[in-house]
């Protein structure tokens, strides 16, 4: 079964972090189980928004579907191919398709090189370009993204953040990539320059037909970059909808309590809103609760939640939820 | 009600190697008793050092308050001795800071660090400082809080620990608490629990708060008041209902603009501010909005407009304040 429509294709992904005891001998002794068994599809075109809280594994899950760190199991499909049975040239190869953008431009930048360097670096590896043609083609992409061409022969520490993030999303884009992971993109900058780097995403999307991973935690910015949102709770996906349906009707307990935390910057409306408040924090994990993740914070909590581990069922078109409460709910129907 | 807190002028520069910056530019406002203020900004507006040089807690060198007046309960804090003033920062004035763990001591227990406080400006002994300790932080939320007494921060989850150092600055009974950015680094669902949590403190204590972030979302449910500051200046002030339905400073209505609402229709644009914020060491003569500026006159670029008052408690410093009069901020 092969839909043209699908650029990626993630089935069961997991990936562990092993906990050992012991420097010399290091012994297995657990793991934190950053993403468990997630399934996803990304169409060809789209911005697919993935949220959560800190810790909940969604940025593990942007790095392990590129393979830049190993999956402990499941499947990863790229246009057809089998990204997780590549040897390491092949995969090199397909890096020129799949690019990332970071969180942190202050970090993702290496201070020693020029922004031409930087940009001009996966060129030189790629042999695409060099010499003239290179400087060319590195003005291009800082003009693309509203950067003047001469600051190429400038460092990084001469940008402020708005600017880093910028020559993030040059450098990302120097191979015409297909599919860019945007790994919280914004959530380091000031709220003015949000919206700039925000809307230059949108703009370049538009342009260049790119396919966006987009994971943050600001719900209010997923909802206005995505078209599908997937809400992530301790290493599992618990929603997967249309960015309308699941903002205007979230049936997960996790997603209803998430944007009801939200504020809205509007005090006529904030002093009438009523509150979903969740109790306590996220578990840890590497000792996940049984059953349902979500069912020690959960309202709704029901004795089989504690013991049975809900599937993530597709509840109406297009739109999946993982919990017993709408199974339930299925089966009286 | 009378003035709790009265700024006048606030000026406050930081002298480097590069030149001096100039955080706080002579900044004005008043906090009555009991009341929430709202101070929003982004990085580098001076929202902290404003807050901070309240507090006398500005590092000199390299920074000094060079001129102003914070008048507290009609005090000047700027002339009062150094031991007056820690006694006042203990039991008048709290202060509670955006990263929790950076602000408590990983070596002490949560315990000693509460208890230190309460002997220190209360006088209490140890019985009753540890009493008065685990009813605190039962009053802050904290489950089993005499079982924890004896737990060290690094067994407390970030929302736990704002907790903690709210249970802490609230020990001694403050008139006024300083939130700087309290829940910029934690998660929404627990953000909404802390701010559930000072809203239900305020109505039980009736203490002012001053809440200093870059969110403009937090403080619409929570202020009464709010200043917008942008290069050391305050732009605009406003009781928070007409601050959000009427904003008249461009930056404001920019601010606004930026950002994604939740309930906005479907295919609304944001309208960014364009630009970069201010390099506070060369700040521009008149307005430092002004390169930012869609409305920017000569004049903006010459000379900064004063904050005068544009309707009751609406405090407005724009030179081309005409122009925005009935501006949406999504509609630009």
């Amino acid at each position: 079964m092969k839909d043209e429509n699908i650029l990626l294709q993630v089935r069961n992904l997991k990936k562990y972090f092993p906990i050992t005891r012991g420097v010399i001998f290091a012994r297995h002794v657990g793991d934190t189980k950053a993403v468990d068994g997630v399934s996803f599809d990304i169409h060809r075109g789209e911005t697919l928004g993935l949220v959560g809280e800190s810790g909940c594994g969604k940025t593990t899950t942007g790095r392990t579907l590129l393979q830049l760190y190993k999956p402990t199991g499941g499947s990863v499909t790229y246009d057809g191919k089998d990204l997780m049975t590549m040897n390491a040239r092949e995969l090199r190869h397909m890096r020129r398709k799949l690019q990332i953008i970071f969180q942190d431009p202050y970090a993702s930048l290496n201070p020693r090189l020029t922004v031409g360097s930087i940009v001009g670096e996966p060129l030189e590896i790629h042999h695409i370009a060099s010499g003239k043609a290179l400087r060319e083609r590195v003005s291009e992409l800082l003009y693309l993204v509203g950067l003047r061409p001469d600051f190429i022969s400038r460092y990084p520490h001469e940008f402020s953040g708005g600017q880093r993030q910028r020559i993030g999303i040059a450098r990302a884009l120097a191979l015409d990539p297909e599919f860019i992971v945007c790994d919280e993109p914004i959530s380091a900058l000031d709220v003015s320059i949000q919206a700039q780097v925000v809307n230059l995403l949108e703009e370049l999307q538009e342009k260049l037909g790119l396919t966006y991973l987009f994971i943050a935690h600001d719900l209010s910015m997923v909802q206005h970059i995505s078209d599908r949102v997937a809400v992530m709770y301790l290493g599992k996906i618990v929603e997967l909808a249309d960015r309308n349906a699941l903002y205007k009707e979230p049936q997960h307990p996790y997603t209803q309590a998430l944007l009801s935390a939200v504020p809205i910057p509007d005090p006529v409306i904030e002093e009438k809103r009523q509150r979903i408040v969740l109790e306590g924090d996220v578990p840890s994990p590497s000792s996940p609760p049984s059953g349902c993740n979500f069912h020690t914070r959960c309202r709704y909590s029901m004795p089989i939640c504690a013991e049975k581990e809900p599937e993530l069922v597709e509840i109406a078109s297009g739109h999946y939820c993982a919990c017993h409460l709408i199974n339930q709910r299925e089966d009286k129907a | 009600m009378t003035n709790l807190l009265e700024v006048k002028g606030l000026k406050t520069q930081f002298f480097t190697q590069n030149g001096i910056v100039r955080a706080v530019n002579g900044i004005s406002y008043t906090l009555k008793e009991g009341e929430c203020l709202g101070i929003v900004g982004e990085s580098g507006s001076g929202k902290s050092v404003s807050v901070l040089s309240v507090m006398r807690l500005i590092p000199t060198p390299p920074g000094k308050i060079v001129g102003g007046e914070v008048l507290f309960k009609g005090e000047d804090l700027m002339l009062v001795p150094m031991d007056e003033m820690r006694r006042i920062r203990g039991s008048e004035i709290a202060m509670i800071f955006q990263e929790p763990m950076t602000s408590l001591n990983p070596v002490l227990t949560i315990g000693f660090q509460i208890e230190e406080a309460l002997k220190l400006h209360q006088g209490m002994d140890n019985e009753a400082a540890r009493e008065r300790t685990a009813e605190l932080l039962g009053l802050v939320g904290i489950p089993n809080a005499v079982e924890r007494l004896d737990d060290y921060p690094h067994q407390f989850s970030g929302g736990m620990r704002q907790r903690v150092m709210i249970a802490m600055g609230l020990s001694c009974d403050p008139a006024l608490l300083i939130a700087d950015e309290p829940t910029t680094a934690l998660d929404v669902t627990i953000q909404a629990q802390i701010v559930d949590l000072v809203k239900e403190l305020r109505k039980k204590l009736g203490m002012a708060v001053i809440w200093i972030t870059h969110d403009l979302g937090v403080i619409a449910g929570l202020a009464e008041r709010v200043i917008v500051m942008y290069g050391g200046y305050i732009m605009e002030e406003a009781p928070v209902k007409e601050l959000y339905g009427r904003p008249r400073h461009p930056y404001t209505i920019g601010l606004l603009g930026s950002l994604p609402r939740m309930d906005a229709p479907e295919g609304t644009k944001l309208t960014s501010v364009r630009g970069q914020p201010p390099d506070l060491v060369n700040l521009p003569a008149g307005c430092p909005f002004a390169p930012r500026c869609d409305f920017a006159g000569e004049r903006c670029r010459q000379e900064m407009p004063p904050l005068e008052e544009i309707a009751p408690g609406h405090r407005l410093a724009c030179w081309e304040k005409d122009k925005t009069e009935g501006m949406k901020p999504h509609e630009r």
